[in-house]
């Protein structure tokens, strides 16, 4: 069988490349130009895959976006995608495709005995069976819906594809290709708009590929072709196939997506396989064309059975017969089009018009090439079970509520129009309320909420000139708008046949003592049966009864389902459509790979990362990093085969007892000028500040209105107007966006700036009992005795031959400098600090050993200010002055602020002084004591007191002022643990501070 | 994604800015004796209007400066921006 349905002299196909590729392990072969759908037709393949719920043999239905039943597993450039519609992928050599939701094999599936089972699959059996029992769910229940659920596998190997973002700015953005498109992107873009027209097939024109017509007197290929090449020539216009705007959002913003990579057989390196486009457009113009909309009858799912268009497509595009012996069953005219085109190739259709007899120019046509027209007909059910073998057919009654005969007639196809459905989906998006128009039985655009137009079959109109003319119009009228030029363009003549009104006929009846299954929606499964069932159940909203049955929630999202949806919910509440309202329009109109949303921003491009001027020197002395924020900081250096335990408490022991050096360049550094800038820290910090001397430093607290802390740190004034300002790495953005709301809209009178400097500066904390000897070996010209240089003072240094600053602050609560230079010294300063600190022993200490410090000091850090806690609850209240307002201060005085028992920092040690005390536990009297067991606090901090050499923990706890001495229990059942603790004093070495002020 | 006009930059995307609130509350002047309740309203209470909305909004990948927007809560129209010291018409 090979290629026996493709005609030799039809369609848009590169004859001249033969393309192979496999489907369920069998080889096929197609052209260059063929989807995947039109190679399997090709070689006479309709079945593909298996129905969602009910297992039911299924076939190609439509031949583009339309498609509901043929998503299979593609499995291309050694990666493997689940629910690739069949109708749209370009057939490219090697390529293996498979069938989904089957088992063992598409051709015998096991699961298919549900089908047999319908009647206890009616709608809302999920929600009615797996209710009850409660236990059921987590063991039974779960497990077997996760594995009925879904139609392909997704992969779970890393995708290795590059995907992009792009974003484009234009006046006039046209979505779709056809007669409307062509024309308003024609004339925007000769009256000066900056144009881009997108079209989602790999072929511009859309119906004009396939309709018999002209313009121009040229065919619509012909047309198009010219218009195109004229187009691409323009500089102002982008000119995109393969190409989707399948989002509408505010402003004006589109989404788009490009297929750039999955069609080249070869794709180079760097093209990324799909390209996402933000378009930013001033106008937007939707010619999206219209999809044609089925009718329903009984087994109208079985393969074999096709829109009409879609069959027409088949032939015309890719040159190929979806049957031999075709039906076509319409209610309308556009179907005889169809069957004039099985008829050139020498195929004998016969028609079922559900219309009484009458005339038209299409049917005048039909009749003099001798076509057999039964008037007044329609199809009962077709019959077969993997293809279409026959179809019962049946004479309607006059108020075609029933048939008065039937009679099985031999066909391999079914071809169904039951007219057209104009796609409104990126209007409704846009905020467009539709309005319905009974002269098509759809939903039409209706008042625009943003700057967008619809013109042609998207909203309703279905005569190529009216399109023209509406087109070539709107493309003017919109970017005079915007250009103000005034260069019209005027409308070919164009030549068409004339068609008489479509028949509001959409259901087939059933007849007397006939239980055939009449699909609405294809991809989940929803009968005609199933809606009713939901309607008789109560559920009245669309809404409801779209979820309560799944009704056009697919990945089609009912695109061929939606008003046959609705049509059945009206008739049944005896309500007309507009009073049953449509469902919500929701982006992605077609399914868009996860790729292609994330774009670039994955593994290094997923977040900036920001390195220390010393980064090369840490690496090059094993220092392993941890994620600080975007930073990398060392969280310990590495010697022979320490593990993080014995590394930390090594250079922490070693700072305790000699001299540490420790990259600090990550703090937020905010440089603040300004003759208020006094005044404004007085505000902003809940300490005084006026009368900080220049050359000196001071440790703050800031809080937030709600008067928890926000971050603390410390500012060092460096003359009269201008001050140095730190804060932790992790709030250092959110401070400077904080003062700069204070000076620009609290109080826009004070005369301040604030400037990040985080970048400008690299830091070293040089602390230890030798860190002075250290220092003066660096600075050999300063004296940086105590008198000198105090704790909590600032000076200016020459660094050999750079400018330093000196800041002697500690956190470590060891005699301690930080000193700062430009950031292209960083990494000078660092060696020099190493070298010189050689005979003294330094050695580099990183996050986890600067954490161990500052617990066992008792000094706070982020899991102290979580967010949660004010001054009191972190033992910093006496920073809190009460002889000035600052920010916060207020909500100091709330009554919970205030309780006698309130929350405090407190230290905590194991009573077996080795078990260490897991960061997140909870405090509790009792571990054994009944649930829910009273929680007094939790373990905020955690380390190794390498002074005390035993475990240590900060914690904050309920009344911790009065707890020091007590007896609790720190328990996590997440590790399982519950030891006992003494509660301490938060400070657990060097009470009374004296070290840093040695 | 808004498209939101900057009085300083001009019109750039929404990704540049952050989200600052209700753009007419006024902070209570400091060193000012304020009830339990007015400051309770000032730290926590925020209207949620349905339509117009005076916001601000902080151009933080941009010039780093406050302004006030005028949005539609409903239909995200942007009517109006002006610097702070500017006064919505």
């Amino acid at each position: 069988m090979s290629q026996s349905y493709r005609l030799s002299n039809e369609g848009l196909l590169n004859r001249n490349k033969e393309i192979s590729f496999k489907f369920n392990g069998k080889k096929y072969n197609g052209y260059e130009g063929d989807t995947l759908a039109s190679a399997l037709l090709a070689n006479g393949i309709h079945l593909v895959g298996r129905s969602f719920k009910y297992h039911r043999p299924r076939g190609f239905f439509g031949a583009g976006v339309d498609e509901p039943n043929a998503k299979l597993q593609i499995q291309l450039n050694g990666h493997s995608e689940p629910n690739v519609n069949a109708t749209e992928f370009e057939l490219v050599e090697g390529i293996e495709a498979s069938s989904q939701n089957c088992w063992p094999s598409v051709e015998f599936d096991v699961g298919a005995i549900n089908n047999f089972l319908n009647r206890f699959f009616p709608a809302g059996f999920y929600y009615k069976t797996f209710m009850w029992p409660k236990s059921f769910w987590y063991k039974i229940y779960e497990p077997f819906i996760r594995k009925a659920a879904g139609l392909g596998v997704a992969s779970i190997e890393k995708d290795k594809e590059r995907y992009e973002h792009k974003y484009e700015y234009c006046d006039l953005l046209v979505a779709g290709s056809g007669p409307a498109g062509l024309s308003s992107a024609y004339s925007a873009a000769k009256n000066g708009a900056k144009v881009i027209l997108a079209e989602d097939k790999p072929r511009f024109g859309g119906s004009l590929l396939t309709d018999d017509v002209t313009i121009d007197n040229l065919s619509g290929k012909a047309w198009t072709d010219k218009i195109i090449t004229e187009l691409k020539e323009m500089p102002n216009v982008i000119v995109k196939n393969r190409s989707q705007v399948f989002g509408y959002y505010d402003h004006n913003m589109t989404v788009m997506f490009e297929r750039t990579g999955d069609h080249l057989e070869n794709k180079p390196k760097y093209t990324p396989r799909q390209r996402l486009w933000y378009i930013r457009a001033k106008e937007v113009l939707l010619s999206t064309g219209s999809i044609e909309r089925p009718i329903v009858f009984g087994n109208n799912d079985t393969p074999g059975i096709f829109l009409c268009a879609a069959a027409k497509e088949y032939i015309k595009v890719y040159g190929v017969l979806v049957g031999k012996k075709p039906l076509i069953f319409t209610n309308n005219d556009s179907a005889y089009e169809t069957a004039l085109e099985f008829k050139k190739q020498g195929v004998d259709p016969i028609i079922l018009d559900t219309r009484k007899e009458h005339s038209s120019e299409l049917i005048e046509t039909a009749k003099s090439q001798n076509i057999q027209i039964k008037f007044s007909y329609a199809v009962i059910a077709a019959n077969g079970y993997k293809k279409v073998k026959s179809a019962l057919i049946g004479e309607l009654n006059n108020d075609k509520t029933e048939f008065k005969n039937s009679e099985i007639i031999k066909c391999d196809c079914i071809c169904v129009s039951g007219f057209w459905t104009p796609t409104v989906h990126l209007a409704s998006q846009s905020g467009n309320k539709l309005k319905f128009n009974d002269q098509i039985d759809a939903f039409v655009p209706n008042i625009s909420k943003q700057n967008e137009t619809s013109v042609g079959a998207s909203k309703g109109t279905f005569t190529l000139k009216d399109t023209l003319n509406d087109g070539f119009k709107t493309g003017f009228d919109l970017s005079k708008k915007i250009t103000n030029n005034n260069n019209s363009t005027s409308t070919p003549n164009s030549n068409e046949t004339k068609k008489n009104p479509h028949d509001k006929f959409w259901c087939s009846p059933l007849p007397k003592n006939k239980n055939f299954k009449r699909f609405v929606d294809f991809q989940n499964d929803v009968a005609v049966s199933d809606i009713e069932v939901a309607l008789r159940e109560g559920y009245r909203s669309i809404e409801h009864v779209k979820r309560y049955t799944t009704l056009g929630m697919a990945t089609d999202q009912g695109r061929t389902s939606n008003l046959n949806g609705l049509q059945l919910v009206a008739n049944v509440e005896k309500k007309i459509v507009p009073q049953v309202g449509h469902t919500t329009f929701r982006p992605p109109f077609t399914p868009i790979t996860i790729g292609t949303i994330v774009g670039r921003e994955v593994d290094m491009e997923y977040m900036p990362t920001r390195k220390t001027p010393m980064h090369t020197w840490h690496e090059k002395n094993n220092a392993v990093f941890v994620d600080a924020g975007a930073w990398k900081r060392p969280r310990y250096y590495k010697q022979g085969k320490e593990n993080l335990f014995e590394a930390s408490k090594r250079e922490a022991k070693n700072v305790r007892e000699h001299v540490g050096i420790c990259d600090v360049t990550t703090l937020g550094k905010i440089d603040i000028k300004g003759p208020d800038a006094a005044e404004f820290l007085n505000r902003v910090y809940t300490n005084a500040w006026l009368k900080l001397p220049i050359g000196k430093a001071r440790y703050g607290v800031m809080l937030r209105e709600d008067g928890i802390v926000m971050d603390d740190g410390t500012t060092t004034r460096i003359s009269e107007n201008h001050y140095h300002m730190t804060t932790t790495t992790a709030q250092a953005a959110n401070v400077l966006s904080h003062l700069e709301y204070y000076l620009q809209v609290v109080w826009p009178e004070l005369k301040v700036n604030v400037l990040s400097t985080t970048e400008q500066w690299a830091g070293a904390a040089l602390a230890g009992p030798k860190s002075r000897k250290v220092l003066a070996k660096l600075f050999p010209d300063l004296d940086v005795s105590n008198e000198a240089l105090p704790f909590m003072g600032y000076t200016e240094g020459n660094l050999f031959g750079v400018n330093a600053k000196i800041f002697r602050i500690s956190f470590s609560g060891e005699l301690a400098y930080e000193i700062n230079v430009e950031s292209d010294y960083g990494l000078f300063m660092w060696e020099k600090m190493i070298e010189i600190g050689k005979e003294f022993n330094i050695q580099p200490y990183g996050t986890e050993a600067l954490s161990t410090l500052r617990i066992e000091m008792g000094h706070v850090a982020g899991p102290e200010l979580d967010g949660r806690t004010i001054p009191y609850d972190v033992s910093l209240e006496g920073l809190v002055s009460n002889k000035k307002d600052f920010i916060g201060k207020r909500s100091l005085q709330k009554e919970a602020f205030n309780n006698s028992d309130r929350q405090k920092i407190v230290g905590l040690v194991p009573i077996d002084k080795k078990t260490s005390i897991p960061e997140g536990s909870h405090l509790v009297l009792n571990k054994n004591a009944k649930l829910p067991n009273p929680k007094l606090g939790h373990v905020s901090s955690s380390c190794w007191s390498v002074e005390n050499n035993n475990p240590f923990s900060l914690a904050i706890v309920k009344d911790g002022k009065n707890m020091i001495g007590k007896k609790l229990f720190a328990v996590s059942p997440l590790k399982n643990s519950a030891i006992e603790v003494e509660v301490i004093s938060s400070h657990y070495v060097d009470h009374e501070g004296k070290r840093v002020r040695s | 994604m808004l498209s939101i006009k900057c009085p300083f930059c001009g019109y750039r995307s929404q990704k540049e800015f952050a989200y600052g609130g209700d753009g007419t509350i006024r902070r209570p002047e400091l060193n000012q004796d304020i009830s339990d309740e007015k400051w309770n309203e000032f730290v926590y209470l925020r209207k949620s209007p349905r339509g117009k909305h005076v916001e601000l909004w902080h151009h933080t990948a941009g010039c780093r400066q406050w302004f006030k927007v005028q949005r539609d809560t409903v239909t995200h129209e942007i009517f109006q921006t002006t610097k702070i010291n500017e006064e919505i018409k």
